[in-house]
This record gives structure tokens, C-alpha cells and sequence, in this order.
């Protein structure tokens, strides 16, 4: 389906529903978010199967600060639809998609360890990029880029042009 | 000294003593371990020599590129983007390029989008003869590693006398690519396909009938279409499961929609018909290549006039690599006040790009690469997210590996091909 | 054959002391020589390579340009076997307690070549992730620039350890 098609079919569910560069993304709220997967899978003229991609960008001056993205793909009729909700800055909390999308398994774990979103029964909800120990949610935009006075694991490195030889 | 673990069963009796071998062994493949393809951490879970559960562990090569990207400008967000997936360099930076381009909402010149397709297609072949070299290798078949590289120095050879480096060239631009083809160029694009076909019939005559290699690779790692579709599994591994699945057939992008080429799938669904698929990919691009060739004859502008995007300088080929043309040096230091400003401006601070945010997938020699780019209206990336397919594709391992044995895993891996650069950027 | 002694000028030795120094000083330095010569001539890496790096660490030992010309072709699987580590490539801050538990592994003597300006000094990539240099982690004896370095630029790098291997001989 094309882009203004798909997203009349979709807003007939979901009304929030914007297209842009031909591309429609719709918008749900935290509660309707296992609803909405389950209609867009379900639906037959939309039979979106596929999931590509979870992840999440921070806006820290807006609210809802943090806003998870999932790409969604047919396989039947290869059109596209990205699917966003908004979470509040204290309350980081959303109900994770594995049992519906198995694929969400390694994405949700990687945006829990980059920006601190739990997503609620997930079954191993651990970090997956950083060490087991790290300290902090480094895609934060609150969060420094680092490189320089790092600490891990008790030792401390320093910038490079205050280095001492060893 | 007993231990009580299994209450039911009595040690002093004989018969009992088969049932008492319960325990299974937990062992740690990786991640510095010549077979796993890089830095790939496996914690093996054995029942003898039987895999009861395998859990990967990534993370090993974790680089923060996309929080690197937030911190430069669009243009150098390809040299950091080129380096998630070293081996498919051209893809990352063809999705990174065609994503931002779709937020500025232009479109290279005829010719730039030939020439990326060409590379993109010539990176497909270096990548799979990689994959050739490394699968045979840690499968035990040693020579094909050196024959694999053979032939990808051939075609380094190409990428470098194009773009000047050998790997990880920051080619493919935002507004087209960086330089037109040298001289020459087109001549060793051409003897390199008539050189290939018979090389990659070599290969096959070597293993495509091998009883080693098919009873290693045959029956292994069988995964089922709807377990691939459920786990996100995309490239050869769910085309070997029969489905027809290509990115470039199914959202063409650069022209793709304009070459003749053929989607190959398997049915078999396991190690084997990944390594068939992967053996003819490599025919189906070079017919994408010469394709290309063929649009090439007419000359053509490389990158998009519009000041406002364009990188500023000409760049030539000089004694000592790519730089800026004399001529144009020349220009902006003595000629003309404004182009050294235009200049100053457009390479400390680059382009502004609207806000807005952009899926653009391709389909990488491992599936589909996806780059997920956001933006605030600033001349920096806000949200840089690429999905990369061997991070998906190895949440199928487990799967596949469940009741095989040690040396299945190691070919199941293999026939995955990832990349661990692109597993965790 | 009888040394002429001159006031002043010699050690104040016998005929004979100096000749057990000259014949034991001379058979200690053609062993140290052999030994080093030995140890450079056939140094064999540990497989460390994690990213780009390793890529063009293998094309270096494949057959256009062929490490086994310096009797490295063979990448030791174990550490335990091998002398040399070519850290090729980013180290992140998960990895950099198994790098440097690969080079406690490693019997004495060993080398190390940091391959990439990654390795050497942590590359483009000045963030959170990689580790600014294996030089904090373990002693380094060649810095090998480039991103990724040419298999020529690799193989200096390794000429220059060799040539450092043979006139710093350790053999005591």
C-alpha cells in the first residue's frame, strides 16, 4: 500500500498518525502500545509481521523526554510503519514486545543499557553492548561522551597529555 | 560423603548408575577464540558433546559509534557510520547518505547513484569471499582462506585506485560520492570479472560436492522461515529458508529498481543452502556490475551542484593521496574571499539538514541494514541508530545450535557471517 | 698464546685469567646472538584480531602479502603458544580485562604490536567505549599507525620488532 492508503487504514484504529517523506508513523500512548501491535499484526490488509528495529531518542528538554521508535515491516505487502510512544523522564517504564516480536529480545536489552528504559517482562533484562558493572546510561544526552578521566574496574585513565609512563 | 541432589536415585545400585550422568557441562567459547567469527562470546551449556543451550554474549567491540555521531557534524557522521560493519563499508555509508539525503530532501546525480550501486556490488562480492575464506578455514578447510583473499586483494586493488584506501573509504557522500572514477578504473573492473567466474567455479568444484563439507554444512542449523521472520532474521539466512525476501527488490533505492538481477533462495533452510546462496549472489552482482559499466560510458557529475550541500573543494588525486585540487586551492586562498568563506563554513559546520527522522534500510551483504537517523534542524545528527543485521541475525543461534553438536555451533556461526563490529557498534 | 703485559694498560689479570674471560665472552655472545636471531626468525602471533584491523592483519598473512616470508604465518591459537601479540583493533572496556588475561597467558619473552591508531591511542573513537591506548593495559613495543594500516605498513612494524628482538637480545 502506499503511504496515504496505509495510513487512512491505520488511523481507522490509531488516530494519531502522521506521513512524512513518505514515510507513516503513528503514535500511541504507553497502554495501548501491546493493542496496537497485536491489530497492525493482525489485520490483513496491514500484516505487519516484521519487526526491524527498537530503539529510543531523548529529547531531555521536551516531555515526554523519551521516545521508543518500532520499525515495522510486512512481509506480504512490504510497506512500512514505525510506531512511537512518549515516556516521562521519572517513570522510564514500558511493556516489552518479546512475546509477540521474539526479535525485540536483543533491541530492548540495548536500550535499556543505553538509555535506562525497563521494559517490563522482558525475560532477561540485562546489558548486552556495556560491561556488567558499568555505572550509567551512555546515549543519555545528560551523559558526557567520555573517552577522558574514565574509571572502570578501580583504575583511572587520564587524558592522554597527563599521562605518566607506567 | 554423599551428595543428595538426586534423592531418587540409589547410588549403591548399579542399574541406577546410567541416571546419575545428569550433569551438564557450562563452557565459555570466546571471545578470543580462533573460530568465532571476532570477538563472539559463547556460554555453552554441553550435555557431553550435545549443545542443551548456547547463549551469546556481544558487546566485545562495543565503540559507541552512535554516540560518537551526535558529536560531529552530518558529513563526518559517514567516516565513524563506515566502521560499524568493516567488511560491507560502502553499505553503512550508502544507508547513512540515502537517509540523510531523504531529510534534505534531495537526490544525487545519475551517475553518483551508478557508482555507488557498483561499489555496493563489488563490496557484496569482497565480503562474501570473506566469508568464503573465513567459514572454510574454521571449518578445516584452510586453503580456501588463502584463496578467498586472493581475490579480494583484486579487488581492494579497485576500491583503492577509486577511493584511496582500502578499507573503510569514506566514499559515498551526502549529495553523491566524493570523486569520479580514475582512468584505468573501468579497464580493472573488467578484467576482474572475467577473471572471477572461473575462480568462483573453482571454488565450488573444490567444496560444493566435498563430502566434508557437505556433511558438515548439510542438515546444520536448520531454521524455518516462520522462526527467521519471528526472530528478524534477514539476508541468505531467511532466503535459505525459501523466502524471497531482498530490500533491493522489494524498496528499491538507487536506481535499483533498473538493473536486472535475480533473487536467489534455497529451501533447504540450513548451513549448505546458505553457502549456495552466498556462491551465487556473488554471480548476480557481478551481472549488477556490468550493468553499471555499461551506464558509466557517459560522463556525468558526481555530486549534487547545490552550494548549501556539496562538499566545497575539489578533491584530486595527488602525490600523496586524495586532497584539495591545486587549482581549487588556489581559488579560495588568493581568487575569491567568498569561497574561502563558503569553504571555512561548509567543513567546520557543514550542512543543515531539516528535522524530522528517517528509516532507510539497504540490503547488506548480511541482510538488512538499516539506519534509523533523527534530526533536530542542527548541522549534527541528533539520533544516529543502525540496525545492523548480525546483531539480529545471532538472536537466532540458540535456535539453531538447541541439540547439535559443538562443531555444528561453530558452523552455524559461520554460516551467519557476522560481523561483530556491527553486532555492537 | 702469551699476553704481553704493559703497566696501565690491562686489567691486572694472568696470562691465563684473560684468556678464560676472552674464550667464555665470546661463546656468551654468539649464544645470545643465536638465541635472538632464533626468536625473531620464527615469532608466532596469538590470534588477537577484533575489528578492521584484523582484517588487514589477515591479509597480511595471506598469500599476496605473506607473513610466512618471517616464519609468522602461524597464528597460535593458544596463548600459552605463542610470543608476539598483534592487538589489532578497538578495545572496548568489556574487552580490556580479557586482553590483558591473553597477555598474562603468554610465557616470557613476548612482544607486543599495537596495530591501528585504535590500539595505539584509541583511535577516532575518544568515548566512553574504547580503551585510550592498550599502552594502559600492557607494555607496548611497536606502535603500528593507520586506520587501518596498510599490510606493508604492518610488516615494518613487524621488521622493526624483529630488528629490536635481535640487537636487545634478553637471553641471560
Amino acid at each position: 500500500m502506499i503511504a496515504a492508503e496505509l495510513a487512512e487504514r491505520v488511523r481507522t484504529h490509531l488516530p494519531d498518525v502522521v506521513v512524512a517523506r513518505g514515510e507513516v508513523t503513528a503514535v500511541v500512548e504507553r497502554s495501548g502500545l501491546l493493542d496496537a501491535l497485536g491489530w497492525l499484526r493482525s489485520d490483513e490488509a496491514l500484516a505487519f509481521d516484521f519487526l526491524s528495529s527498537v530503539t529510543a531518542t531523548d529529547w531531555p528538554e521536551r516531555e515526554p523526554r523519551y521516545w521508543v521508535a518500532y520499525e515495522l515491516s510486512s512481509m506480504a505487502h512490504d510497506h512500512r510503519l514505525r510506531l512511537k510512544v512518549g515516556l516521562p523522564s521519572d517513570d522510564a517504564r514500558l511493556p516489552s514486545v518479546v512475546a509477540l516480536f521474539p526479535t525485540a529480545d536483543w533491541h530492548e536489552r540495548e536500550t535499556f543499557d543505553f538509555y535506562g528504559i525497563v521494559f517490563d517482562g522482558h525475560p532477561n533484562l540485562r546489558r548486552i553492548m556495556l560491561p556488567d558493572g558499568w555505572e550509567g546510561h551512555p546515549l543519555r544526552k545528560t551523559e558526557e561522551i567520555g573517552g577522558v578521566n574514565t574509571r572502570y574496574k578501580g583504575a583511572f585513565i587520564p587524558p592522554v597529555d597527563r599521562r605518566t609512563a607506567p | 560423603m554423599s551428595f543428595d541432589f538426586r534423592p531418587d536415585v540409589d547410588p549403591r545400585d548399579p542399574l541406577s548408575a546410567e541416571e546419575l550422568r545428569q550433569e551438564t557441562m557450562i563452557i565459555n567459547m570466546g571471545p578470543q577464540h580462533p573460530s568465532t567469527h571476532g570477538v563472539l562470546r559463547l556460554l555453552l551449556e554441553l550435555d557431553g558433546e550435545t549443545v542443551v543451550r548456547c547463549e551469546p554474549i556481544v558487546g566485545y567491540l562495543h565503540t559507541g559509534i552512535e554516540k560518537n555521531t551526535e558529536y560531529r557534524t552530518w558529513q563526518q557522521g559517514v567516516t565513524f557510520v563506515t566502521r560499524a560493519d568493516y567488511l560491507a563499508p560502502f553499505f553503512n555509508e550508502l544507508a547513512y547518505t540515502l537517509a540523510v539525503e531523504r531529510l534534505l530532501g534531495i537526490e544525487a546525480p545519475l551517475r553518483a547513484q551508478v557508482l555507488r550501486v557498483l561499489f555496493c556490488e563489488l563490496n557484496r562480492i569482497a565480503s562474501h569471499l570473506v566469508w568464503l575464506a573465513t567459514s572454510g578455514m574454521e571449518l578445516g578447510a584452510v586453503s580456501v582462506m588463502l584463496f578467498g583473499f586472493r581475490e579480494r586483494e583484486d579487488l581492494l586493488d579497485i576500491f583503492e585506485m577509486a577511493t584511496g584506501l582500502r578499507m573503510n573509504h569514506a566514499y559515498v557522500r551526502i549529495g553523491g560520492v566524493v570523486l569520479d572514477l580514475p582512468p584505468g578504473a573501468t579497464d580493472a573492473i573488467d578484467d576482474f570479472l572475467d577473471m572471477l567466474p572461473g575462480r568462483i567455479r573453482e571454488y565450488e568444484s573444490l567444496l560444493s560436492k566435498n563430502p566434508i563439507w557437505v556433511e558438515r554444512n548439510a542438515g546444520v542449523g536448520i531454521l524455518s522461515a516462520e522462526d527467521a521472520i519471528a526472530l528478524g532474521v534477514t539476508g541468505p539466512t531467511l532466503r535459505a529458508a525459501g523466502v524471497a525476501k531482498d530490500v533491493r527488490r522489494d524498496e528499491p533505492y538507487s536506481g535499483y529498481e533498473t538493473y536486472e538481477f535475480d533473487v536467489i533462495t534455497r529451501e533447504s533452510a540450513d548451513c549448505y543452502g546458505r553457502f549456495e546462496i552466498r556462491m551465487d549472489e556473488m554471480r548476480e552482482s557481478m551481472r549488477i556490475v556490468e550493468q553499471c559499466l555499461d551506464r558509466l560510458r557517459e560522463p556525468g557529475p558526481v555530486m549534487i551542484e547545490d552550494p548549501k550541500v556539496a562538499w566545497p573543494s575539489r578533491l584530486e588525486v595527488g602525490p600523496d593521496g586524495i586532497g584539495n585540487s591545486p587549482a581549487y586551492v588556489k581559488h579560495i586562498m588568493e581568487e575569491s574571499m567568498e569561497a574561502l568563506i563558503h569553504h571555512f563554513k561548509m567543513v567546520t559546520e557543514g550542512v543543515r539538514v531539516p528535522a524530522g527522522e528517517v528509516y532507510q534500510p539497504v540490503e547488506s551483504p548480511r541482510g538488512e541494514l538499516g539506519m534509523y537517523v533523527v534530526s533536530d534542524g542542527e548541522h549534527r545528527p541528533y539520533r544516529v541508530r543502525i540496525r545492523d543485521p548480525s546483531f539480529v541475525n545471532l538472536q537466532a543461534v540458540p535456535t539453531m545450535v538447541q541439540g547439535a553438536l559443538v562443531a555444528d555451533a561453530i558452523a552455524v556461526i559461520a554460516s551467519l557471517d557476522p560481523i561483530m563490529g556491527g553486532v555492537d557498534r | 698464546m702469551p699476553v704481553e703485559r704493559i703497566e696501565g694498560l690491562q686489567t691486572g689479570k694472568t696470562a691465563d685469567e684473560t684468556e678464560e674471560d676472552v674464550r667464555r665472552g665470546v661463546l656468551l655472545g654468539t649464544l645470545d646472538r643465536a638465541v635472538s636471531w632464533a626468536r625473531k626468525q620464527s615469532m608466532w602471533p596469538a590470534s588477537f584480531g577484533l575489528a578492521c584491523c584484523a582484517i588487514e592483519m589477515m591479509s597480511t598473512g595471506a598469500g599476496r602479502y605473506d607473513l610466512s616470508r618471517w616464519g609468522m604465518e602461524l597464528f597460535r591459537a593458544s596463548p600459552r603458544q605463542a610470543d608476539l601479540m598483534i592487538v589489532a583493533g578497538r578495545v572496548s572496556q568489556k574487552m580490556a580485562p580479557v586482553l590483558r588475561q591473553i597477555y598474562d597467558q603468554m610465557p616470557e619473552p613476548k612482544w607486543v604490536i599495537s596495530m591501528g591508531v585504535c590500539a595505539s591511542a584509541g583511535g577516532m573513537f575518544t568515548n566512553y567505549a574504547i580503551v585510550q591506548g592498550v599502552d594502559t593495559i600492557v607494555p607496548v613495543d611497536v606502535y603500528v599507525p593507520g586506520c587501518p594500516p596498510r599490510p606493508e605498513m604492518l610488516m615494518f612494524g613487524i621488521l622493526k620488532l624483529q630488528e629490536q628482538v635481535r640487537t636487545q637480545g634478553r637471553f641471560r
